[in-house]
């Protein structure tokens, strides 16, 4: 009598989902690494010390594991939240009183703090071992991207709650933008933009108003800053996350000692 | 937070925490007395010999470990049975410690710090050594802990991460460190770094797949754990009219708004933070050192290591636990256990390098602003602009261009000739001028601790001011 787990191990359905026996013996381990989708991420096999923790901390793989728990729960969430100043705050009172599965709330707010620390961490070590030096000059410069990306992300999301602490918070936050040299109404040269005497650079046209969409933080930012936060930065993070673990490979897998 | 709460229901609260806290610490110190045991690692640090008998014990780490725990789950004991407020630093340390630090103490301590432990680090990163350091720290934390002042500051919600990432940086950066000091020592011998020992291959299925899978689950738990213990703070309806102080954003920018301290926004806000990412960048093109690529390692690129953990470190990493722990109401400076009273004030007489030099050196007033009729409407701001700056803000301007175009030809020729050669012209201006404006910052720091310095070059009409 075959087990039920050999049932179902040599069913139609189990072999057509996947495609290589179990990973039991050293052959089928390899096959295991080709053939499945998710794992073909990986090489096949891999240097000792690329994968001790002393060396890699596994920062950047918590950073990834980090980004998919937002990615999951922050899709969640959105089934909960309208991003307009009428909703969003009770929204999230909601969240934090009503629905039992409130808990996303924090579990997606201590993990995108958490996400900032660790990308920073990653960069810490990617740069005490030196693994910016060539082949990988162009993975790090992905990699600030990244890092650009994650606090952008983080600060997007910091707006939502729409709470004091969220509106004071974007509202110091992007105050910098209205100095931004020539492109701020209050930064250095914004005076030398002019048209017939007509200032071009005013509260209404410069790059804080392009960053809120209003002259103040009000309903058209929440509604861009939501935007950015939930599709836009999160897509151009996983594309550049894909270049990133591509290029870990091309330019010869984890670095180490020549 | 603790608002509204008396004394005895604050040390409460306080010790509903700082129960668990100290037995985790207890169970820390005895797993790793267990560990040093197990793994035959115990050594003796000195006998200790018991009157009457005339024999010794050896007292070796572990009991030392050991005892250390042991100390730990009496605070939890004494903290667990509503004797928090014993387990604190006694108040006049606590006020000694308020009345000594200010920005300058803390930038020039923090600095000071790091020198010691750059240079000390062969004695820093024994684990003896590191351990106990380790200890202090959480110890420091739990003694705090009683104090409402510093309680409601480390304690809110959003500002437990900086807590997390302060431990978190100790420890990587002992990792790191450790790793580096011992690789120094294996090149030195002629042998390889430890990276190179663990040459040998092998598969990723099961080897790393299954650290992965455990990594994840271990994460989640901390997650769920995390979201369980912490709320997520929610303050009230966000309101136009009713402006917080201090108003601030985001911890992680902190550093940057820290900055503003001694920058106008254009250049805390925009110019600085373009050239930390621009600079972040450039890194593994200006660094042409092949060197210590793939392992830990400080002696074979001590200049790269030097310059980029004063950067991490120093620059950004204090300047946010400085702008979010010690900055309260109107931005002021408030010392860890000092109560953040909004009506401190604190005299601000900043003076301009253009007002030092016109009104107090040669005794006559700014020049004025020439007028410039005769020039057309799109032309006269930039004639105004520059007439003032080569005019009334001469000597900023002298100094400013001195440091920005004067200096990097100097540093190339006298000072790094070999990086010079090596790196060629345009990589070493890049570099040069990258290091000058991280430099700028303690310069600005320094200058105004000194001098009370307020811009080198300030032309408010056109928001320009440096
Ligand atoms: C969202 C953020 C990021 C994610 C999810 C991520 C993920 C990863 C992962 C999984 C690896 C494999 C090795 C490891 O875990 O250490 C890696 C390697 C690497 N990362 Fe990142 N990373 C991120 C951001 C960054 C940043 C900010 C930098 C640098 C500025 C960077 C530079 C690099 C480099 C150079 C490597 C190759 C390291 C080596 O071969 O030793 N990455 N990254």
């Amino acid at each position: 009598m075959p087990g039920l787990g050999e049932i179902i191990r040599e069913s139609q359905i189990w072999k057509s989902i996947f495609r290589h026996p179990m990973p039991l013996d050293r052959r089928n381990r390899i096959v295991v690494m080709l053939t499945n989708f998710f794992l073909h991420l990986h090489p096949v096999s891999i240097k000792k010390q690329g994968i001790a923790l002393s060396y890699t901390w596994c920062m950047g793989g918590v950073t990834f594991f980090l980004f998919l728990v937002e990615t999951v729960t922050g899709v969640l969430l959105m089934f909960y939240y309208r991003p307009t100043v009428e909703w969003a705050y009770t929204d999230i009172q909601m969240l934090r009183d009503v629905h039992s599965l409130g808990i996303l709330r924090e579990i997606h707010r201590w993990g995108a703090h958490a996400m900032v620390i660790t990308v920073w961490l990653h960069m810490y070590r990617v740069f005490l071992t030196g693994s910016y030096k060539p082949p990988r000059e162009f993975n790090w410069v992905i990699g600030v991207f990244l890092l650009l990306l994650t606090l952008l992300l983080s600060f997007t999301g910091y707006l939502l709650p729409w709470d004091q602490l969220a509106v004071w918070a974007i509202t110091v936050g992007s105050n910098m933008a209205r100095a931004t040299p020539i492109l701020g109404h209050e930064g250095p040269g914004q005076q030398l933009l002019t048209l017939g005497g007509v200032d071009m650079i005013t509260n209404a046209s410069d790059a804080r108003f392009a960053l809120l969409g209003a002259r103040e933080v009000g309903e058209e930012t929440l509604n861009r800053f939501y935007i950015l936060h939930c599709i836009a930065i999160p897509l151009a993070v996983a594309l550049l996350l894909a270049i990133h673990f591509w290029r870990v490979r091309k330019d010869g897998g984890i670095s180490g000692p020549l | 937070m603790t608002h509204g709460l008396t004394e005895a229901q604050f040390l409460e609260m306080a010790a509903s925490f700082l129960g668990p806290f100290y037995i985790a610490l207890a169970a820390m110190n005895g797993l790793a007395a267990f560990y040093l045991w197990r793994t035959n690692q115990m050594k003796t640090w000195f006998k200790l010999p018991i009157p009457f008998v005339g024999k010794s014990v050896n007292v070796t780490n572990a009991l030392v470990w050991l005892a250390v725990g042991i100390v730990f789950a009496i605070l939890a004991a004494v903290a667990g049975s509503g004797l928090a407020s014993w387990a604190s630093l006694p108040e006049s340390w606590r006020e000694a410690i308020n009345k000594g630090t200010g920005p300058v103490i803390y930038s020039v301590g923090t600095s000071v710090g790091l020198v010691v432990l750059y240079f000390c680090r062969g004695f820093f990163v024994r684990p003896a050594v590191a351990w106990s350091i380790w200890n202090l720290m959480w110890l420091f934390l739990g003694l705090s802990m009683t104090d409402r002042d510093f309680y409601e500051i480390v304690a809110k919600p959003d500002n437990v991460p900086i807590v997390m990432l302060v431990f978190l940086l100790a420890f990587f950066t002992w990792l790191a460190t450790s790793r580096a000091v011992e690789n120094d020592k294996r090149i030195e011998n002629g042998e390889p770094p430890l990276e190179k020992l663990d040459n040998e291959k092998v598969l990723v299925w099961p080897d790393l797949v299954y650290i992965e899978l455990i990594c994840m689950i271990a994460l989640t738990a901390f997650l769920i754990f995390w979201a369980i213990a912490l709320p997520a703070p929610l303050e009230e309806a966000a309101s136009s009219v009713k402006t917080p102080n201090p108003s601030k954003a985001p911890w992680y920018f902190l550093g940057l708004q820290e900055m503003l301290v001694y920058y106008d926004p254009w250049m805390a806000g925009v110019v600085l933070p373009s050239l930390i990412v621009a600079g972040l960048m450039a890194i593994p093109y200006i660094d042409f050192n092949k060197k210590g690529n793939g392992y830990y390692t400080i002696k074979e690129r001590r200049f790269s290591y030097a310059v980029f953990q004063f950067g991490f470190l120093e620059m950004w990493v204090t300047l946010i636990v400085l702008g979010t722990l010690l900055r309260g109401p109107n931005w002021n400076f408030f010392g860890p256990y000092e109560h953040w009273d909004a009506h401190k004030v604190e005299a601000l007489n900043n003076v301009n390098l253009a007002e030092y030099f016109w009104e107090r050196g040669l005794g006559m007033s700014l020049p004025a602003t020439p007028e410039l009729l005769w020039l057309s409407d799109l032309l006269r701001p930039f004639g105004q602009f520059f007439s003032i700056l080569f005019g009334r803000e001469l000597p900023g301007t002298l100094l400013v261009l001195g440091y920005f175009v004067a200096l990097p030809p100097i540093l190339a020729v006298f000072v790094m000739p070999g990086f010079y050669k090596r790196m060629g012209f345009l990589r070493f201006m890049v570099l040069a001028n990258l290091m000058l404006f991280m430099a700028s910052l303690p310069i600005k720091m320094v200058l105004r601790w000194v001098f009370n310095l307020k811009y080198l070059i300030s032309i408010p009409e056109f928001f320009f001011n440096f």
